[in-house]
């Protein structure tokens, strides 16, 4: 509604968001997990995010109320919006939608002014996956508008979905090094990417490590990458860290893919690592979580948020640093011209596509959270009546933009929640007792107290089936009460279930790709109202 | 098996007393004798059950390996050579071949 | 996200007894000590039919002071016994890497024997996952 649209950004403007006294002598300048996001969107944070372990109540794994506690955030500000899930239909309407790649080149273009050349513009990956423009260029939409920016260094994970060939041609035209130091090759086991990068900003040699996902054959599929091995390799860091610092190096950055709590342990076990560029968990925090001497910066997701890090840095040491997490407010700050045309020409051949109505929905529709997020229940129900299964899984995945309610669902719209390079939708059956091994794997990797054992993904997403989960508890003893909602029967071990799915890793799945399932299940339900979920239940 | 080949990666030259690292590659299914065929029948063990590194004749690196070793198994290690000579490598198969290959290096 | 679970291993493992008798048989009944081995995988193998192993012991690999052998074994394999690598002076340092087969999730040991008969040993859990899914 335009007047409390209007007041409520009254004290929100470019200027506020953007000026920050310049700091020290070396600015760092992060964006992640932007995942093919050109446009504005909608991204509610999740609700749910919970950590197991040493990690447990710490940052990020605290949402919510919780949240705005934590960091002396007002309920109802721009800062609550950004960051959290509370109150997010009503505070979505106030402040508009989020990101968009003009206005990140605004950002990223005034702080290089600012900076002149003392500024690195980093992006952690995630970046050419996730739309349907992405998917129909095979990322070359992205990596246009990347180029445009020009970022000092990237490194990736869903990039490496579109294949060796693919992956290899793009990075030889990117006119910037893709950073992989824990990327092998598969056969003789020798470096198959740069591990570094080394700059002179400010004075100062700074060393840029680029990480890329270490579970990137196992999380997606390994087949369409069979010559690179991948791996955390920690001992790997720590020596490219050590000749980085032997050879001179004043600030040592890690580009990194790992996921937040992979990172946190990592900065504690590894020495001599100034700044940790924290991606892939598409954590936001408004400040930096500092392990030791290393601070853990997390940049957020979708073109969100762009972080700003400004340091001081003397004698191969940072003396103090100044940081923003700033919010990219599409309504409050200006689009960059140039990045604006850049935009409309590359989506100008799917314009219309993108634009097509499917349906409507009455609710909230999300995916971000550590159990089933509402455009997933949306998935699910459409796998079991389009695939006739009695049982739905659909991949945890944390990409996947927000609808707000009287939204209308475009073709855009259901792609920004299942654009990949192995959509099919698979129908198989699995035993019960199979179901609740899937069922048990995915939640390791999940709740492994150990974060080096852990993917980083949220849990997979069930349709057909209540579940009881203890993330607590030890592998194989998490999930209980698996109850078939048809018959209200509990689900036996041995018994047969027809399950339909998506995005299995294994080569040669067979199955219609998900959009045309869900778009189909959506011609069928044009009003789309999502009840409650009451098939996860979390033992605390 | 006669389709078994092996590759090496060997340094052409090192200096005394230099630790170099050698990598091997025997391409090999490793059958482990624990597979069954279609009909149930238990498919026999066949694997390379020995790997042997030595320099002029002197043995550098060995290696028995059991049915739970890779297919196609690869050896990365290190050596320390007094003088110019060649390394010879064999593979002996649970059939009774050997496969086998050489490589030169200079020590300055 | 899902692959489905097929050619995963039975419930088919060494008995922990096996293990157990094997580092034994290799270290003539002495307890192995922690320390001076270390051996290094992947805390989750992306093939569990080919995972990458590498051991790296301490030693001046001497004529005098050297590193006879090291034993690696896997506790959840149907069998055990996985290799044993045989080291010499020729060596220059007592490092190798090889790669090995694992049907499920499970400790991989390493053993390391030196010339004057003492014994360390490393070990480290190697999940084996289905795979699927991801941020
Ligand atoms: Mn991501
Ligand atoms: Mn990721």
């Amino acid at each position: 509604g335009g007047w409390a649209r209007l007041m409520a950004q009254q004290g929100l403007t470019e200027e506020g968001l953007l000026s920050m006294p310049a700091f020290g002598n070396v600015t760092l300048v992060h964006i992640t997990d932007i995942h093919a996001q050109l446009k504005p969107i909608y991204f509610r944070e999740p609700s749910i995010n919970l950590g197991v372990g040493e990690v447990a109540g710490l940052p990020p794994h605290v949402t919510g109320a919780d949240f705005l506690k934590l960091y002396k955030i007002e309920p109802g500000s721009p800062d609550a919006y950004a960051l959290t899930s509370e109150d997010f239909v009503a505070l979505a309407r106030t402040y508009g939608r989020m990101g968009g790649m003009d206005r990140v080149a605004s950002i990223v273009k005034r702080i290089r002014d600012e900076r002149g050349g003392n500024m690195l513009l980093l992006d952690g990956g995630d970046t050419w996956q996730g739309s349907y423009t992405a998917n129909q260029t095979a990322g070359a939409d992205m990596i246009e508008i990347m180029a445009a920016l020009r970022p000092d260094a990237m490194t990736g994970h869903w990039e490496f979905t579109y294949g060796t060939e693919r992956v290899q041609e793009a990075i030889d035209s990117l006119g910037f090094p893709f950073l992989g130091s824990n990327i092998y090759d598969a056969e003789w086991d020798e470096p198959a990417f740069e591990p570094l990068a080394t700059f002179e900003r400010g004075g100062a040699k700074i060393a840029v490590i680029g990480q890329a996902f270490p579970y990137t054959p196992i999380a997606n599929p390994r087949w369409k990458i069979p010559e690179w091995s991948f791996g955390i390799r920690e001992e790997d860091i720590a020596a490219h860290v050590e000749d980085a610092r032997s050879g001179g190096a004043d600030l040592v950055v890690l580009l990194s893919h790992n996921g937040f709590d992979v990172d946190r342990k990592l900065a504690s076990r590894v020495p001599g690592i100034d700044v940790i560029l924290a991606g892939h968990t598409h954590d936001a925090l408004p400040e930096p979580v500092v392990i030791g001497k290393t601070l853990l910066v997390a940049s957020g997701s979708n073109g969100k948020f762009v972080s700003r890090l400004d340091l001081d840095v003397q004698g191969g040491e940072v003396r103090g640093f100044a940081y923003r997490l700033i919010p990219v407010f599409s309504d409050v700050i200006t689009a960059d011209p140039d990045i604006a045309t850049l935009i409309d020409k590359v989506r100008a051949p799917y314009e219309e596509e993108l634009a097509r109505e499917l349906a409507m929905t009455e609710s909230l529709l999300y995916r971000r959270g550590n159990f089933n997020g509402t455009f997933d229940d949306v998935f699910c129900q459409a796998l079991i009546e389009e695939r006739e299964a009695d049982i739905s899984l659909s991949p945890g995945f944390r990409w996947g933009t927000s609808l707000l309610p009287e939204q209308a669902i475009t073709v855009e719209d259901l792609h920004n929640a299942c654009a990949m390079t192995y959509p099919a939708a698979y129908r198989t059956t699995m035993s019960g007792s199979m179901l609740k091994e899937v069922l048990e794997d995915v939640a390791d990797n999940l709740f492994n107290p150990d974060p080096y054992y852990q993917q980083g993904g949220d849990m997979v997403r069930v349709g057909g089936m209540a579940y009881a989960v203890d993330p607590r508890a030890g592998m194989g003893a998490r999930i209980s009460d698996m109850t078939l909602l048809k018959t209200g029967e509990a689900v036996e071990p041995s018994k047969d279930y027809v399950v339909a799915g998506w995005a299995s890793v294994n080569e040669g799945t067979e199955g219609p790709p998900i959009w045309d399932v869900v778009e189909a299940w959506l011609a069928r339900n044009p009003v789309v109202r999502v009840p409650d979920n009451r098939g996860v239940r979390v033992k605390a | 098996m006669s389709n078994a080949k092996p590759r090496i990666k060997v340094p052409k030259t090192a200096s005394k007393d230099e630790v170099i690292t050698i990598k091997t590659l025997i391409s090999h299914e490793m059958e482990s004798g624990q597979r069954k065929d279609k009909d149930g029948n238990t498919i026999p063990r066949k694997i390379i059950n020995r790997f042997t590194c030595t320099f002029n004749g002197q043995e550098v690196f060995s290696c028995d390996l059991d049915p739970a070793i890779a297919a196609n198994p690869y050896f990365e290690f290190s050596a320390k050579v007094p003088e110019s000579g060649t390394f010879t490598f064999e593979w002996v198969d649970d059939d009774g071949s050997v496969y086998s290959d050489k490589a030169e290096i200079e020590v300055s | 996200a899902l692959a489905v679970v097929a050619g995963r291993a039975g419930s088919a493992h060494a008995a922990v007894d096996d293990t157990e008798k094997a580092i034994q048989d290799f270290t003539g009944g002495k307890s192995p000590e922690t320390g001076r081995i270390r051996l290094t995988a992947p805390e989750i193998a992306e093939n569990g039919n080919t995972v990458p192993i590498s051991v790296d012991v301490e030693s001046p690999m001497t004529a005098e002071d050297y590193v006879a052998s090291v034993l690696i074994l896997a506790d959840g394999n149907p069998n055990p016994d996985v290799a044993t690598l045989h080291f010499t002076p020729m060596s220059g340092s007592a490092t190798a890497t090889t790669r090995m087969r694992l049907a499920k999730t499970q400790n991989v040991i390493a053993v390391a024997k030196m010339s004057d008969g003492s014994v360390f040993m490393d070990k480290k859990e190697v999940k084996v996952t289905i795979g699927g899914c991801g941020g």
